[in-house]
C-alpha cells in the first residue's frame, strides 16, 4: 500500500509537469505552422516545375575543391561541377592523357588548387555568357572556362606571385583579367632570410590580356611594395581604365600577422591606371625579366591540352611610370573592393572597421589633379583620405567583407562577424534593411551585381559555417548558400542549399545569355585528335616498342575492337577511345580493371586516352561506365595479357573471330 | 519544270520519330538523291535505334533508286521544257500522266523499302517482339514500340505535286485556248508554257 500512495504522490507532481510540457509543445507546433505559411510563400518562389528551366545560372567557386559548381536559380539545383584546378576522376580530368597538360605548372603537375573568384566575361560592362574566369590561389593561376562546353579551355600560371587572391576581376570589355598577389614574395624569387621581408619581398599585380577568341597572355606586371593584395575590381563607365586592389599588411610584417598586420589605422586601395600602363608599354618603359610560367590551352578540335613554358614578362615600375598607381587610404584592412554600377563609387570593405568607407572616383581624379598627396610610399603617391572619400555608411555592422549592387541604386554588404547582409542606399549612405545569414557570410552574389547592369531580383549569400542548419554529417559539415528575394523593399529569405567545397565568390547570369549557345556534341568530322578513329573501319591496335596504341570506337552499344590479344606484361597500353555518337547526351565511359588512374568519359565526337600498364598475366575486362542504352550492360570487352616473352601475336576484333 | 527541279533542293518526304528521351524528335528526310536529317547525325541515330530490333542499316549507297531517280527527274524536266516550247495540249496531258505514273511507282517503291526495313529483321536482333512490325507508316502517324512515327511529304513532294497539277492545268487551259484559237486563229503563241514556269 505504501508503494501505491507513493505512486499517487508522484502522479501529483508529474501530471502538472506533463501539462506544461504539452503546452510548450503545442506552442512550438503553432510556431511551426506560422513558419509553414511563410515557407509556403517562399516555396512557390523557388519552385521550378519538373521539366521547366531555372531563370539564372549561378557559377560558384569550389574553394578548396578547386572546381566550379553550376547551380540553377531560384531552385538551387546543382547542374554540374566543372573540373578546373583539381583532378576529377568522374570525368577523367587530369587523369586522361589529354587533360594532364592543363594542370602543368613551372612546379610540374599540380593536381589541386584553391579556387576563389569566378568572374564572367563582359561586353560594355554587361555579362555576355562567353567565358568564366577563376583564380587558383595556392599555385598562382587563372583559368578560363568556355561556356559553350562548360569545360576548362585555358589555364595560365602567374609568375612572381604567391597566393593569387585578388583575381581574376575583369575590365568592362574583358580587355584584361587581373591577378594580384596575396603574399609578398622575394623578387626575384630566391633564398633569403624571411626576416628581410620589408627589404627583399615585393607584391606584383598582373594584367592578363584576353583576346577576342578568349586566349590569355600576360600583358604586363606592376611591381609594388610587399603588401598583401586582397581583392580587386575594375572600374566601369566613367572609371573604366582603372583597376582597384585592396591591401592589408601595409605594415609589411612576416610573422603573427593577425596582430602585426592589424596595427595601421588605414591600409590602402591601390588604384592602377591600366590605360596609362598600355601607353608606357607602348613607349617601351618596361623591364623584360626572366620568368618561368606555364600556359596551358585546350582545343575542342584535337580534344587535347598543350602546355607551353613561357620565359619572360614585362614589368612596370611605378617610380618610373608617374600616374600609373595611386594609393587611397582606407580604414582597417579592407577586404573586398566593389565599384558601383555607375563607376563613381568605390566601396572599401574595411573588415576591422566600424564604418564602411566609400571613395568617390570624381574626387579621386580631382585629388590627383590637385596633387593632394599626404605622403609617398615606394615612389607611389598616397592621396589624402579626406580628399577621396565620397561617403561613409555609419556603423552598419561588424566585419564588412563584400558589397554587390542591384539595379535601383542600392548596395548590399556582407558582415562576417555579425553574420548578416545590410542593404544601404548609394549616395545617401543610409541603412535601409538588414537580414541575418546562417552563418558567417563571406561573399554575396547578385546576378550582374558587380557589372554595369545588375540583373537584380535575387541575392545569394555564401556562408562559411552551417552548424545546426542541416542534418549533421559527422565533424565536416557542408558550406551553404542562401537565396534571398531583393525585388521588394525588404530582403526576404527564400531558400537554403548546400554547396560543393567552400564557395567564395559566385557569378550569376540570366539563362538566355548561355542556354542557346550550349554545345550538344562535337561534330565527328571536325575531330583532329592524332589518335582518332573516324569509324569502326579505323579501329586497330598498333604496337610501337613497349607501347600499344588501341584505336577504339564506341557506339551504342559496343566497343570496336572488343577483344584484344597480344598485350604483354610491362607494356603501356594507350586506349584512344573515339565516341562515334552524334546525338545529344550520349557519352560513353571506359574503365579497365587495374587501371591506376580513372575512367574516361568521352563526349560524342570526342577522342580521349587512358593509359593502362598491366602488371600480371591474365584476361582483363573493360566496360562502358555511363549508362548509354538498353544494351549498356552488354557494352564490354577483354584484353588478354601474356608474359613478356610469350609468342602471342597482336590480334583484335569485334563480333567475329579475332584477326591479326 | 522549276517545281520539279526543287526536288534537288528540298526533301520529298519526312519521317519523324518522337519519344520522351528525344524531346526534339528524330527527323529523317528523303531527297530525290540522298537521305539525311535535320542534323548531320540523324541517319546514324536512326540506325542505332533500329539495330536493337534487328532492322537493316539504312545506307544511302544500298538504295539504287537514289541514283537513277535524279536522272528520271532531269529527263522529265527536259520533257517539260520541250512541252512548253512545242506547246501542244496533248503533250501537257501526256507529261502529267507520266508524272502521275512515276509518282505512284515511286510511292509504291517507297512502301516496298519500308516493308523490307520493317519486316526483314535480323534473326540475331537483341530485342525480338513476336508478330511486331517496325514498318513506318506510308502516310500518317503510327505507334512503333516507344515511338510515335510520323510520315508525310515534305516541300519537294509538294512541289512535285504542284508540277503535276500545273501540267494538267496547262493541258486544260491549252485545250480551252485551242478551242478559242479555232475561232480566232491569229491569237498569239504560247502564254501557257511561260505561265507554267513563272507560276512555279
Amino acid at each position: 500500500m505504501k508503494i501505491h500512495s507513493g505512486f499517487r504522490q508522484l502522479l501529483y507532481w508529474v501530471l502538472p509537469i506533463l501539462g506544461i510540457f504539452a503546452m510548450i509543445s503545442c506552442n512550438s507546433e503553432k510556431n511551426d505552422s506560422t513558419a509553414g505559411v511563410l515557407a509556403g510563400d517562399a516555396a512557390s518562389q523557388v519552385y521550378v516545375a519538373p521539366g521547366k528551366y531555372d531563370e539564372f545560372y549561378a557559377f560558384m567557386s569550389g574553394g578548396f575543391s578547386g572546381q566550379v559548381s553550376v547551380y540553377g536559380l531560384p531552385s538551387g539545383r546543382l547542374l554540374k561541377v566543372i573540373p578546373v584546378f583539381s583532378l576529377d576522376a568522374e570525368k577523367g580530368y587530369g587523369f586522361n592523357e589529354e587533360t594532364k597538360p592543363m594542370l602543368n605548372t613551372s612546379h610540374g603537375f599540380v593536381p589541386w588548387d584553391d579556387a576563389h573568384h569566378p568572374e564572367l566575361s563582359q561586353t560594355n560592362g554587361s555579362t555576355d555568357g562567353r567565358w568564366l574566369f577563376i583564380n587558383g590561389n595556392n599555385t598562382p593561376r587563372v583559368a578560363r572556362i568556355d561556356l559553350t562546353t562548360f569545360e576548362t579551355a585555358e589555364i595560365i600560371e602567374i609568375p612572381n606571385s604567391g597566393g593569387n587572391h585578388s583575381s581574376p576581376f575583369t575590365t568592362e570589355n574583358t580587355e584584361y583579367v587581373v591577378a594580384g598577389t596575396r603574399f609578398g614574395v622575394p623578387y626575384p624569387q630566391r633564398d633569403v632570410e624571411i626576416n628581410s621581408y620589408a627589404e627583399n619581398f615585393k607584391g606584383m599585380l598582373t594584367f592578363i590580356k584576353v583576346a577576342d577568341d578568349g586566349g590569355m597572355e600576360i600583358a604586363f606586371q606592376v611591381l609594388l611594395p610587399a603588401f598583401d593584395y586582397d581583392l580587386a575590381h575594375s572600374g566601369k563607365g566613367k572609371s573604366n581604365g582603372w583597376t582597384f586592389f585592396t591591401t592589408y599588411n601595409t605594415e609589411q610584417k612576416n610573422t603573427l600577422l593577425e596582430v602585426a598586420a592589424s596595427q595601421n589605422d588605414k591600409d590602402f586601395i591601390a588604384a592602377v591606371n591600366w590605360k596609362k600602363a598600355e601607353e608606357y608599354i607602348q613607349q617601351g618603359k618596361f623591364k623584360e625579366i626572366p620568368a618561368r610560367y606555364a600556359h596551358n590551352l585546350y582545343s575542342d578540335k584535337n580534344h587535347s591540352g598543350t602546355s607551353t613554358m613561357m620565359d619572360k614578362v614585362k614589368v612596370l615600375l611605378p617610380s618610373e611610370c608617374p600616374g600609373l598607381v595611386y594609393f587611397l587610404p582606407t580604414p582597417k584592412s579592407p577586404h573586398g573592393v566593389d565599384v558601383d554600377p555607375t563607376g563613381e563609387y568605390i566601396v572599401g570593405n574595411g573588415k576591422l572597421s566600424a564604418d564602411l568607407t566609400v571613395h568617390s572616383f570624381t574626387r579621386m581624379l580631382k585629388a590627383i589633379e590637385n596633387q593632394a598627396f599626404e605622403s609617398e610610399v615606394a615612389g607611389i603617391p598616397v592621396l589624402k583620405f579626406e580628399e577621396v572619400v565620397g561617403g561613409v555608411v555609419k556603423e552598419p555592422g561588424l566585419g564588412p567583407l563584400h558589397t554587390e549592387f542591384d539595379a535601383n541604386g542600392n548596395a548590399y554588404t556582407t558582415f562576417f562577424i555579425s553574420s548578416e547582409i545590410v542593404k544601404w542606399k548609394v549616395g545617401t549612405w543610409e541603412v535601409l534593411d538588414r537580414t541575418p545569414c546562417y552563418y558567417s557570410v563571406g561573399h554575396l552574389m547578385i546576378p550582374g551585381g558587380d557589372s554595369k547592369n545588375p540583373q537584380g531580383k535575387y541575392m545569394v549569400a555564401l556562408n562559411k559555417i552551417t552548424k545546426d542548419r542541416y542534418l549533421p554529417t559527422g565533424p565536416e559539415l557542408c558550406h551553404a548558400a542562401q537565396l534571398y528575394d531583393i525585388s521588394g523593399d525588404k530582403i526576404k529569405l527564400l531558400l537554403d542549399f548546400p554547396t560543393v567545397g567552400e564557395p567564395h565568390y559566385a557569378q550569376g547570369i540570366s539563362a538566355d545569355r548561355i542556354q542557346s549557345k550550349s554545345k550538344k556534341f562535337f561534330p565527328i568530322e571536325e575531330n583532329e585528335h592524332p589518335y582518332r578513329a573516324m569509324g569502326e573501319k579505323d579501329a586497330k591496335v598498333v604496337r610501337e616498342g613497349n607501347t600499344v596504341h588501341v584505336y577504339m570506337t564506341t557506339i551504342r552499344s559496343h566497343f570496336a575492337p572488343d577483344n584484344i590479344e597480344g598485350v604483354k606484361v610491362g607494356d603501356k597500353v594507350l586506349f584512344h577511345i573515339t565516341n562515334l555518337e552524334q546525338d545529344w547526351d550520349v557519352p560513353h565511359g571506359f574503365a579497365v580493371l587495374g587501371a591506376n588512374n580513372a575512367e574516361l568519359l568521352v563526349m560524342p565526337g570526342q577522342t580521349e586516352t587512358l593509359a593502362w600498364e598491366p602488371k600480371t598475366e591474365g584476361v582483363f575486362p573493360f566496360y562502358c561506365t555511363d549508362f548509354c542504352s538498353a544494351l549498356h550492360q552488354e557494352m564490354q570487352g577483354y584484353v588478354r595479357v601474356s608474359a613478356r616473352d610469350a609468342a602471342v601475336a597482336l590480334k583484335w576484333g569485334l563480333g567475329e573471330e579475332i584477326t591479326q | 519544270m522549276i517545281s520539279l527541279l526543287t526536288l534537288f533542293v528540298f526533301p520529298i518526304w519526312r519521317i519523324t520519330l518522337i519519344a520522351p528521351q528525344y524531346p526534339d524528335g528524330v527527323t529523317m528526310f528523303i531527297w530525290i538523291n540522298k537521305l539525311g536529317g535535320d542534323s548531320p547525325g540523324v541517319l546514324q541515330n536512326v540506325n542505332i535505334l533500329n539495330h536493337y530490333v534487328g532492322m537493316k542499316f539504312i545506307v544511302a549507297d544500298s538504295i539504287p533508286e537514289l541514283k537513277y531517280f535524279p536522272t528520271i527527274i532531269l529527263i522529265m524536266g527536259g520533257l517539260a521544257l520541250l512541252a512548253s516550247l512545242i506547246n501542244r495540249s496533248w503533250m501537257y496531258f501526256g507529261w502529267g500522266v507520266i508524272m502521275v505514273a512515276l509518282a505512284v511507282a515511286g510511292i509504291y517503291d517507297f512502301y516496298l523499302w519500308e516493308y523490307d526495313y520493317g519486316h526483314n529483321l535480323s534473326p540475331e536482333a537483341p530485342i525480338k517482339i513476336p508478330g511486331a512490325s517496325f514498318q513506318p507508316p506510308l502516310f500518317g502517324t503510327k505507334h512503333i514500340l516507344n515511338f510515335i512515327a510520323k510520315s508525310y511529304p515534305h516541300l519537294g513532294g509538294y512541289f512535285a505535286g504542284l508540277a503535276i497539277f500545273l501540267a494538267f492545268a496547262a493541258w486544260w487551259i491549252k485545250t480551252k485556248m485551242d478551242k478559242n484559237e479555232n475561232i480566232d486563229r491569229n491569237s498569239i503563241g504560247n502564254p501557257v508554257g511561260n505561265s507554267l514556269q513563272t507560276q512555279a
